[in-house]
């Protein structure tokens, strides 16, 4: 189904299962740990061996021998792989370093070899026994240093590498007030619960992997181009996966390795990537520094905006596009915005929860609350009185849907913005000095091809199949929502089966896509399984309704199982998108507000608050998606003040490679969260007139605890995570 | 190689190991217990959280040779799909997880947690070591805290909590 004009009425409006907050499907597996997990599959083969992954000792250089003889000597060990033995390799299309490192070693933690036995305990004791030389290079390991020889990227994904409309210099220079500021993101972790892991399986040179992946055509198509194999002979099956958050987008070493070790072992082999090897071994959201300068008139009117920023990133990685929103966000005549990329060897550089807009909005929205301060204004009426509803880089293209100054005077209201004292330092709760901060959440929508097959049995059960995966998002669930609502059955007649790449090929689940393209996928097969449907049972398909399990028309109608009376009916499809997205721009929207406390003498930082406001089309499940927004919520705190990857600039590598090192929030941490869904539909988006959400969650909440502790204690930290140490110095005198 | 032998969810189990496997791997890896989970294999995320004599640990950071005839109880052991422990009933309905994989080790905690406030066991935020043990907001997620759910779902998992417990989040 081409998807070419807006939508109009159809079945999904009749919001009898859509829109509404069903618990998850899934939840009876989940809560009793019967869902399988990839490393987990005792039941699809038998006689699975264990891989233990070895990562490279250094960040940059090569290795100069490697000796195996005391671990293939060692109880139980089936086989070693390294790339001395592993036969010639491929590189995936979305890999940048080799997967499998030797003799070049690319980043620390790649992995060099895998450690094959018969038990865990003898594949770790083995591992420990490869002993390695290496020579080591000279590694660019510090982005600071590293920025004045940054390099003009080439447009990519997230949009060129410059742009620039009307003369920001000459307008940024003669504005009556002017911000001009440099901020610092660290390197982030996904840090997800479940470490990436794979059971491969050969069987007559064909390759199935149980794995963990958000994007299993993607996983697939490069598994086979770095084995050199034809995709036809490759299986990923990732039905239930512990997190990802983009950490999971990819085809990573598990899945490499767990197939080499089997062909080697000449055995089934699993492999999880060891925790402490993760966050060197596989991706990161990269550091950014990022310089903002806007200029405005003393009324607050935006007339110069631009945005700066520098990344770093190993050979054929791409930059961190941290100004996306800025060229969209606010209005102003005058603009510029420059990405640069720097030469680094830390490991590889990608995607992360709202790539380009998390870490953009993490600066760009400390900077509004700036230039609040030196106007005067207060921060929420700054933002609404430069909103736009138009492209202002092209005033033709108006937004699809743009309710930021909604969500921003919605949360004011809500939030008891009143209250706040703009001259900080002011309010006291005992020890504590407390601070009310704002920020706008912004994300765009991505629109992307997304397949779906249905089946009607004779029971009168509709069975979805797609390759699309559920990271925690409530894929399951929605889909199930959708197949009933355009099906007319209740839930409980709904199987859905995902993430195996034997299913048509969905968007999968990345860059908050997966909820509309998904849903839409499944709208436009279920629409082409009604028409088999009604032509079976002799309707007139624009007529037939489906509701309650019976398909009428007119004055007839007909239970809808008999359609699958001589046996089940299927349909497949996709939803592929027209000009929509160019001729309207599809951006979500929403505003955080934030209450923190900060210990007066100890400068300690606590959230006490949080409301976020989003405006993102259909919300075709308020509880799976509010469950998205506190999650990002949550993630947004530990970006502010806590998750940080300390790069050792001397051996290449992030020392904090492990869950306690690399702090990211607990319970203690969090506080109830409040989230309001605007109502809204969009028709631009899709048949579903939804959007995503789970991203839209992050961006900005970082800024709004920054703008929150400065308002509580006057210190302006632009270098995050905002720990206690960079407060203490310029807290308030106590009283 | 030893032998070993405990109860895991009212069950006798006795097995041949490694004298380095953990009790989470023996779960894991030899009875297919696998709804105890590992995250970080170094007791820092307690998703391998279990309890033992009715009290819950980190199950990666003991060897299963130190439970000699111990009562082990795993998240298998509290409720089935069709017949939900009270807690995972309520994860259910507040949506107390996302992506389910550190889901076990909450709900094992939580049921510990319940039990410890009971018994009058304080904890680093308890103001008054003689009264007895309120289950305030301080006190739950304090005592959870060494669960990490990085979809972070804690809003709602304390909200399934404190409900069971008959208390407002």
């Amino acid at each position: 189904m081409r998807f070419e004009h807006p939508a109009t009425f159809n079945p999904i409006d009749q919001l009898k299962v859509i829109g509404h907050p069903t618990s998850r499907i899934e939840g009876p597996l989940k809560t009793t740990g019967t869902a399988p997990y990839a490393y987990e599959r005792h039941d699809v083969v038998t006689n699975q061996a264990y891989g233990y992954v070895v990562g490279s000792a250094i960040g940059k250089g090569r290795i100069a021998t490697i000796n195996l003889e005391a671990a293939n000597a060692a109880p139980g060990v089936l086989a070693i792989v390294t790339a001395e033995n592993a036969g010639k390799l491929g590189k995936g299309e979305r890999n940048a370093a080799p997967l499998l490192g030797g003799p070049e070693i690319a980043h620390y933690h790649q992995a060099v070899a895998v450690v094959v036995a018969g038990t865990f305990e003898q594949a770790r004791a083995a591992a420990q026994l490869v002993r390695i030389d290496y020579v080591k290079g000279d590694g660019k390991f510090d982005l600071a240093a590293a920025i004045d020889a940054a390099g003009t990227p080439t447009p990519s994904f997230g949009g060129p590498a410059d742009t620039a409309v009307g003369d920001f210099a000459v307008s940024f220079a003669a504005a009556p007030v002017q911000l001009d500021a440099t901020y610092t993101t660290p390197d982030q972790g996904h840090a997800m619960m479940e470490p990436h892991a794979s059971i491969a399986a050969w069987d007559d040179g064909k390759l199935t992997v149980w794995t963990s992946n958000q994007m299993i055509a993607w996983g697939a198509e490069d598994m086979a181009k770095t084995l050199g194999i034809p995709k036809e002979n490759v299986r990923l099956v990732s039905p239930y996966i512990g997190g990802g958050f983009g950490g999971k987008l990819f085809l990573r070493a598990d899945v490499l390795l767990a197939a080499l070790g089997a062909r080697a072992a000449g055995r089934p082999v699993k492999v999880t990537l060891q925790r402490p090897l993760m966050f060197n071994n596989t991706t990161h959201r990269p550091a950014t520094i990022q310089r903002i300068r806007i200029g405005a008139e003393r009324d607050g009117r935006i007339t110069a905006i631009g945005h700066e920023s520098w990344s770093g990133n190993v050979k054929d990685g791409e930059p961190e596009m941290a100004v996306s929103q800025t060229r969209l966000l606010y209005a102003g005549a005058n603009r510029m915005t420059a990405t640069r990329l720097a030469a680094l060897d830390l490991p590889e550089g990608n995607a992360m929860r709202a790539p380009g807009e998390a870490s953009g909005m993490m600066a760009l929205e400390i900077a509004i609350d700036e230039l609040a301060d030196k106007l005067g204004i207060d921060p929420v009426v700054l933002r609404i009185s430069n909103d736009t509803q138009v492209d202002p880089e092209h005033p033709e293209r108006h937004f699809s849907q743009r309710q930021l100054v909604q969500c921003l005077s919605d949360g004011a209201a809500r939030f008891g913005w009143d209250k706040r004292d703009p001259k900080p330092g002011q309010i006291r709760d005992g020890r504590w000095l407390v601070g009310m901060g704002v920020a706008a959440a912004f994300r765009n929508n991505l629109v992307t091809k997304s397949a779906a097959r249905v089946r009607l049995d004779q029971q009168g059960t509709v069975t979805v199949e797609t390759d699309m995966t559920d990271i925690g998002t409530g894929s399951y669930t929605i889909i199930a929502q959708t197949a009933a609502e355009m099906m007319g059955v209740p839930l409980e007649r709904v199987v859905v089966r995902l993430g195996d790449s034997d299913f048509p090929v969905s968007c999968g689940s990345g860059g908050q896509w997966g909820g509309n393209n998904s849903t839409a996928g499944v709208y436009a097969a279920c629409v082409k399984l009604r028409e088999s449907i009604a032509q079976k049972l002799g309707f007139n398909s624009e007529e037939a309704e489906f509701a309650d399990g019976v398909v009428r028309s007119g004055n007839r109608s007909a239970p809808l199982a008999q359609a699958a009376g001589q046996g089940d009916l299927v349909a497949e499809d996709a939803i592929e998108y027209g000009d929509l997205a160019k001729t309207y721009q599809q951006s979500t929207f929403g505003a955080h507000f934030v209450e923190v406390g900060v210990d007066a003498d100890t400068a300690e930082i606590r959230v006490r608050r949080m409301l976020a406001v989003c405006a993102a089309g259909r919300i075709l499940n308020p509880k799976a998606a509010r469950s998205q927004v506190i999650g990002a919520m949550t993630m947004g705190v530990g970006a502010a003040l806590m998750e940080y990857l300390v790069v050792d600039k001397r051996h290449g590598l992030f020392i904090t490679h492990d869950l306690a090192a690399y702090e990211v929030p607990v319970h203690a941490d969090i506080p109830h969260q409040d989230v309001i869904f605007l109502d809204e539909t969009d028709p631009m988006s899709s048949p579903m007139k939804a959007k995503g959400v789970a991203e839209l969650g992050i961006c900005g909440v970082a800024a709004a605890v920054a703008n929150a502790v400065h308002n509580a204690t006057g210190v302006r930290v632009r270098d995050y995570p905002i720990t206690l140490d960079k407060l203490l110095a310029g807290m308030p005198e106590p009283v | 190689m030893t032998r070993v032998f405990f109860d895991v969810n009212g069950e006798t189990h006795q097995l041949e190991l490694d004298t380095r496997t953990t009790l989470l791997d023996a779960l894991r890896e030899h009875l297919h217990l696998t709804g105890t989970k590992k995250g970080c294999d170094h007791g820092q995320c307690g998703a391998c959280t279990v309890i033992v004599d009715g009290r819950r640990i980190n199950s990666c950071l003991t060897l299963a040779v130190m439970h000699q005839g111990d009562e082990i109880t795993t998240i298998e052991g509290l409720g089935t799909p069709d017949g939900l422990h009270p807690l995972q009933a309520a994860f259910v309905e507040h949506d107390g997880y996302q992506c389910g994989y550190c889901t076990p080790g909450q709900i094992c905690s939580a049921v510990a947690v319940l039990a410890e406030v009971k018994a009058g066991i304080p904890s680093h935020v308890t103001a008054d070591l003689n009264a007895p043990v309120r289950l305030t907001n301080a006190e739950l997620r304090e005592r959870m805290s060494g669960n990490i759910c990085r979809c972070g779902a804690y809003s709602n998992i304390a909200e399934a909590i404190s409900e069971v417990a008959g208390r407002s989040a």
